[in-house]
């Protein structure tokens, strides 16, 4: 093995790919919640078909989606890679085993937590990205221009109770995954220090709440409050 | 006092081991964890039956050597403390007490509670020294070092090697024994020779003898006697992004 490989293969350089995709995927939740905010424009849909049109267009987003797929893909093999190594690492268990004395619970299940969050991807992609960008969209027409209608598939979807259910509960399961994640993956990169690791985990855990909340209320906005 | 212990037996590395149970009578709460156990064995050699193998040496929690995962707690439920340190005050009469070996694939049982702990020697063998090969003792004033970094790296080097936060880990995962051994070393100037093919090599011995990854949940250090921080492990990992950017070596 050369030198590269080498060290992306360690438990410790697996980690930073873990770090670095996290991190990098966090900063997608980020422009993902700001860009989904504009379906509470009381203007029909218009402003976000719109903006739904031009992220599937313009093509510094198509490649960054690439980007996005790759740091998906890559932050998933390396968990898998990860908690089959660690479950080798242990193969006669404990008889008694009390780890909530000394851990939280969500550091101990990220991987549940982040199959979780796979699974509602799954859904959300065709629930909603598939119909996009592959057709089976109604058309709507803003200022003379025909868009498809996503705001529609999006609205009608919320109105269905289990549908907001999984919403909801897959952004639970986000916030505890980045309550742990977005802290740990500045300690597994090296970067502590005495003056900003507090900042770092408050901010981490401000974010995570945060980010899943604004998701959150977006189904259960459409649920309560929207009549079709 | 009197307690009820279910301990692991298991003959030798190869057989297969099972809890068993033991009633324990007239334990003193003043008696280390230990101690508990020499009574329950001198009863068990009494009956002439095989006593309960347990790894042990000062008995003053300095050495390391005491193991035991305690009602589901490295080292038991105290913080901050060996196994032989522990003592019986802090159970109550009529309790059961789990007593389990270390469990890791790179801690083979080898009789009953007693676990080879060797892969840590190979990894302090990989890397974990200051080379001097010749020349006088040096003057230690010569070689400044400021206080914070000589109190850090002692820190660091009170690591026993216990091997109780391969237990406690859910990955059995020995980051924080490793980042000690760097960190301890990096920090000083006598170390920062060899510090990149250290931290290379512990850590590629690390992974060779199968120990698990961290995931930074923090359970070693909770459960290590002698409080090794997470800061170590984010050091670690400093020391080997940078030795891995910037050493020489190619393989």
């Amino acid at each position: 093995m050369n030198w590269f490989t080498k060290t992306f293969s360690s438990t410790i350089g697996r980690k930073i790919i873990m770090s670095i995709t996290g991190l990098f995927l966090c900063s997608f939740l980020v422009v993902h919640l700001i860009g989904n905010l504009q379906l509470f424009k009381n203007d029909g849909g218009a402003a976000f078909n719109v903006y739904s049109h031009f992220m599937g267009t313009n093509p510094v987003i198509r490649t960054m989606e690439i980007v996005l797929l790759l740091g998906f893909l890559f932050h998933i093999y390396d968990a898998i890679v990860l908690t089959r190594r660690n479950k080798a690492a242990r193969p006669v268990g404990y008889a008694e085993n009390r780890p909530g004395e000394n851990s939280p619970w969500s550091s101990r299940n990220m991987g549940l937590l982040g199959t979780v969050i796979l699974v509602f991807l799954i859904i959300h992609l065709w629930n909603f990205f598939v119909p996009a960008r592959f057709g089976g969209l109604e058309g709507v027409v803003v200022e003379d221009v025909e868009y498809d209608n996503l705001y529609l598939r999006v609205v009608q979807s919320f109105q269905i109770w289990w549908y907001v259910a999984i919403y909801v509960l897959a952004m639970v399961a986000l916030a505890y995954h980045l309550i742990h994640g977005f802290q740990s993956a500045f300690q597994s990169l090296g970067l502590t220090h005495k003056k900003y690791t507090p900042f770092i985990q408050k901010f981490g855990y401000a974010f995570s709440v945060i980010v899943c909340l604004g998701f959150a209320i977006i189904p259960l906005y459409f649920f309560f409050f929207f009549e079709l | 006092m009197d307690l009820t212990l279910k301990v692991w037996r298991q003959k030798d590395k190869d057989a297969a081991g099972s809890m068993v149970t033991y009633p324990v009578k007239g334990i003193s709460p003043d008696m280390s964890f230990l101690e508990m156990l020499d009574v329950l064995n001198e009863d068990i050699l009494r009956r002439g039956e095989d006593p309960i193998a347990f790894d042990h040496d000062c008995r003053e929690g300095i050495c390391g050597m005491c193991s035991l995962f305690i009602n589901g707690r490295a080292h038991g439920p105290e913080r901050g403390t060996t196994t032989c340190q522990l003592h019986m005050r802090h159970f109550n009469d009529g309790d059961t007490i789990t007593i389990e070996p270390w469990r890791a694939a790179a801690f083979p049982v080898h009789k009953d509670l007693v676990v080879d702990r060797s892969a840590f020697d190979r990894i302090q063998q990989a890397g974990g020294y200051v080379s001097v090969n010749t020349g006088g003792v040096p003057d230690a004033n010569a070689i400044p070092i400021p206080k914070s970094i000589a109190d850090k790296a002692f820190d660091a080097a009170t690591c026993i090697q216990c091997g109780a936060c391969v237990a406690a880990c859910k990955n059995a995962s020995a980051m924080l024994f490793v980042s000690a051994k760097v960190s301890q070393l990096a920090m000083l100037p006598q170390g920062k020779a060899e510090r990149k093919t250290r931290a290379e090599n512990m850590v590629a011995q690390m992974d060779i003898e199968g120990f698990g990854a961290c995931t930074n949940i923090g359970s070693c250090a909770a459960e290590c006697p002698v409080g090794i921080s997470l800061e170590n492990i984010a050091m670690l990992r400093r020391e080997y992004i940078s030795a891995t950017a910037t050493s020489e070596n190619l393989a």
